[in-house]
């Protein structure tokens, strides 16, 4: 512990007879720039990850497995990533009985090492729950858990995630606040804003350099 | 399409580095056209010159305040880190933190590391310490792999092979991999990503940097746009992530405008792809994470930095890079002239506390004091004053106490007694009148050589009739001259 004391020790000295700074944090330079109508929020949050690649689709909140079955048939994937545990993978477990859609759904529901192999070249396609999006800069929020693993949303080509319209805020500070971020972080918060990308060779664009090639955002209207 | 030659490897000292660099056409140009398009970029991010104007106020506000209560926010951080089940080591020198690093991987029978964008293990040496232990360690951000596939250092703290243009990769891609020349981008990106996905997966160890550490809630942010970040410290078992003791923030809430400054400062982005905070290890019951997660803190010299009131603003920074976008030295001589890991206006005011004044002595003077860095950083860090303050430092006799690691570098007795000659000179009217006679007279003696500025120049001739004078005739003739 001695490089712990010494450094503390020396940052100590170096304040010594000084006084902290005064917390004068002002939240309208984050938050007034950063407001939006109803109407507005949805269309700005659309605008901003359509420019990076996103594919955006509004849609009843029923609708949905329907819409994930036509993105998969259209570019023809043979499975799908669904976490089966939460009410959205009982849904979408119905709809693919009810309507014997062809891609195999293929179930998070084992630790990573069992099948590190299959995760990382077998999948195609993945769909997840979000818990909001940030419209100021077209941003979802992702909370891995014990039903959806972090990896569900980093490793498939191409990623589905479900937004609900009304879990739509405006900034990123409004966000922290109303889910009370501060007062419980889970092992893993994500904010996702795009397909993974790259301009690290002559600063030319190009999609899908680690992370998804694709992401589908899939608005949820509540009815 | 006009052919140039390929990017020189540079050799020698700063200056002599600087004149090969200054030589090559390609190099010249490839930094140009990044610096230009970034300098765009961030401009188009802060339309509202008000609205980025009150966020830089708030940004440096924040990081005054982290640092005015540095001490104990690590302390917080690390009491707030164990609850949640993450190890915190402490390093003084990188040294120390590679021993750190190296155990953790040894614990695990470890051999193969994977990392993602980190300037603090650039700083260690990190992938030569554990190559000499037997212990393969792979840089997995796009630039840096391609920089550590031709065994060179980041040119750039944002876009590290930003000195290669694509026919450099492509032929690098060749030679090393085996693989077809090839000038589609979109290609050479995917062959990186497949054959760093395996590595992904095999790898033991998961090493990255921090760029805010939280200490309200023991939280580790990380933004990125490639996911090589997430799958560094998502995908093998063990994450390490190493960074420097200034990177802590009092409140989540701070983060808020800190990545805004960010992101908008180093790319021109509103936000990067993704921003990533880890809070603890994979918990009991989940399916994925790691299962240990440590933070090495690193000072090597930040204490030092820290030490002086008005140097302490050095560590204000957070690692955007818009101060290297915006100079004109930088995009000049490019990264690697700096010869050391942080390039540019940062690097300037960074690298001596951390390597000391006898290894870099042309790093303060290295600046034309134009003050765009200053200007444009988002913590605003006064670095043309930070600058000016190394070069005092860098002349002041050991006897007087240099404030930074080696200071004194560049004493010369020679050189303090031609300023004592002129301060002299200048502030005694009777020596002043009797130099201006001498130098009107025998300004034909003046040699033909003076140092460096006669290399460029052609030497200067003394009038032989002084301002004064000539003044003194023009009243005589009642200003009719």
């Amino acid at each position: 512990m001695t490089a712990r004391n010494n450094i503390l020790d020396k940052l100590r000295t170096g304040l010594a007879g000084s006084t902290p700074r005064p917390d004068d944090f002002d939240e309208s330079l984050v938050t007034q720039p950063w407001q939006y109508t109803p109407e507005d929020r949805i269309q700005r949050l659309r605008a901003l990850m359509e420019a990076v690649h996103t594919e955006v689709h509004q849609l009843p909140a029923r609708d949905w497995p329907g819409m994930v079955q036509t993105l998969l048939e259209r570019r023809a994937l043979g499975n799908l990533l669904y976490a089966p545990g939460t009410d959205y993978g009982e849904q979408l477990a119905a709809h693919w009985q009810a309507s014997g859609a062809a891609p195999d759904l293929i179930a998070y529901d084992r630790p990573v090492e069992e099948w590190r192999e299959e995760l990382f070249w077998k999948v195609d396609a993945s769909v997840t729950s979000t818990v909001g999006a940030i419209a100021a800069t077209g941003s979802l929020v992702l909370w891995p858990d014990r039903q959806e693993p972090r990896l569900m949303s980093l490793l498939p080509p191409l990623h589905i995630a479900l937004l609900k319209a009304s879990d739509i805020e405006d900034n990123l500070y409004g966000m922290m606040q109303k889910q009370q971020w501060s007062a419980g972080m889970p092992t893993n918060l994500l904010m996702v804003s795009g397909p993974s990308k790259t301009a690290d060779i002559e600063q030319v664009l190009a999609y899908g350099a680690h992370g998804p090639k694709e992401l589908v955002v899939l608005i949820l209207e509540d009815l | 399409m006009n052919q140039r030659i390929p990017v020189t490897e540079l050799t020698g000292g700063f200056r002599d580095r600087a004149d090969q660099a200054l030589d090559d056409s390609q190099l010249r140009s490839n930094f140009r056209t990044a610096m230009d398009s970034l300098m765009k970029k961030r401009a188009d991010a802060f339309p509202d010159e008000d609205e980025r104007e009150g966020l830089r106020e708030q940004g440096n506000h924040i990081k005054a305040r982290a640092l005015s209560k540095l001490p104990d926010l690590l302390e917080q951080l690390e009491a707030r880190l164990t609850e949640n089940g993450v190890k915190v080591h402490w390093a003084e020198t990188t040294d120390e933190a590679n021993r750190i690093v190296h155990s953790i991987i040894e614990s695990r029978q470890g051999s193969q590391v994977v990392k993602g964008k980190s300037m603090v293990s650039e700083e260690m040496e990190m992938n030569d310490y554990l190559a000499e232990r037997g212990v393969e360690c792979l840089e997995s951000d796009m630039g840096e792999y391609i920089v550590q596939l031709d065994h060179e250092k980041p040119s750039h703290i944002i876009m590290p092979a930003i000195h290669k243009n694509r026919r450099q990769v492509s032929k690098l891609f060749h030679d090393k991999l085996g693989v077809e020349e090839t000038d589609d981008v979109d290609r050479l990106i995917r062959i990186g990503r497949e054959t760093l996905r395996q590595k992904f997966m095999e790898a033991d160890v998961g090493v990255s940097g921090v760029n805010f550490a939280i200490a309200e809630t023991g939280t580790l942010l990380l933004v990125e746009n490639e996911g090589n970040g997430r799958m560094s410290t998502t995908a093998p078992p063990v994450h390490v992530a190493v960074t420097g003791i200034e990177k802590v923030v009092e409140n989540l809430r701070d983060v808020v405008p800190l990545l805004s400054l960010l992101t908008r400062s180093a790319l021109g982005q509103a936000i990067t792809t993704y921003v990533n905070m880890i809070s603890g290890p994979r918990k009991a019951d989940e399916l994925d994470g790691p299962e240990e997660v440590h933070l090495v803190l690193l000072d090597n010299g930040r204490t030092g930095a820290f030490a002086d009131a008005q140097m302490r603003q050095t560590l204000n920074c957070i690692r955007c890079g818009a101060c290297m976008n915006h100079c004109p030295v930088y995009t000049r001589v490019g990264g690697h002239t700096y010869g050391e890991v942080y390039p540019g206006p940062i690097g300037k005011i960074v690298t001596p506390h951390m390597v000391g004044l006898h290894q870099v002595p042309d790093h303060p003077s290295a600046s034309s004091l134009c003050g765009a860095c200053g200007e444009v950083c988002p913590v605003k860090i006064p670095i043309p004053e930070l600058l000016q303050r190394l070069r005092q430092e860098n002349v002041k006799h050991p006897d007087e106490a240099p404030a930074v690691k080696d200071g004194g570098a560049k004493y010369s007795a020679r050189e303090r007694a031609i300023w004592w000659f002129w301060k002299t000179l200048n502030t005694r009217p009777v020596f002043y009148r009797l130099f201006l006679w001498g130098a009107t007279r025998f300004g034909w003696m003046t040699p033909k050589n003076v140092g460096p500025w006669t290399r460029n120049h052609s030497a200067p001739v003394p009038a032989r009739r002084s301002l004064h004078d000539l003044a003194r005739e023009h009243l005589d003739n009642g200003g009719q001259s």
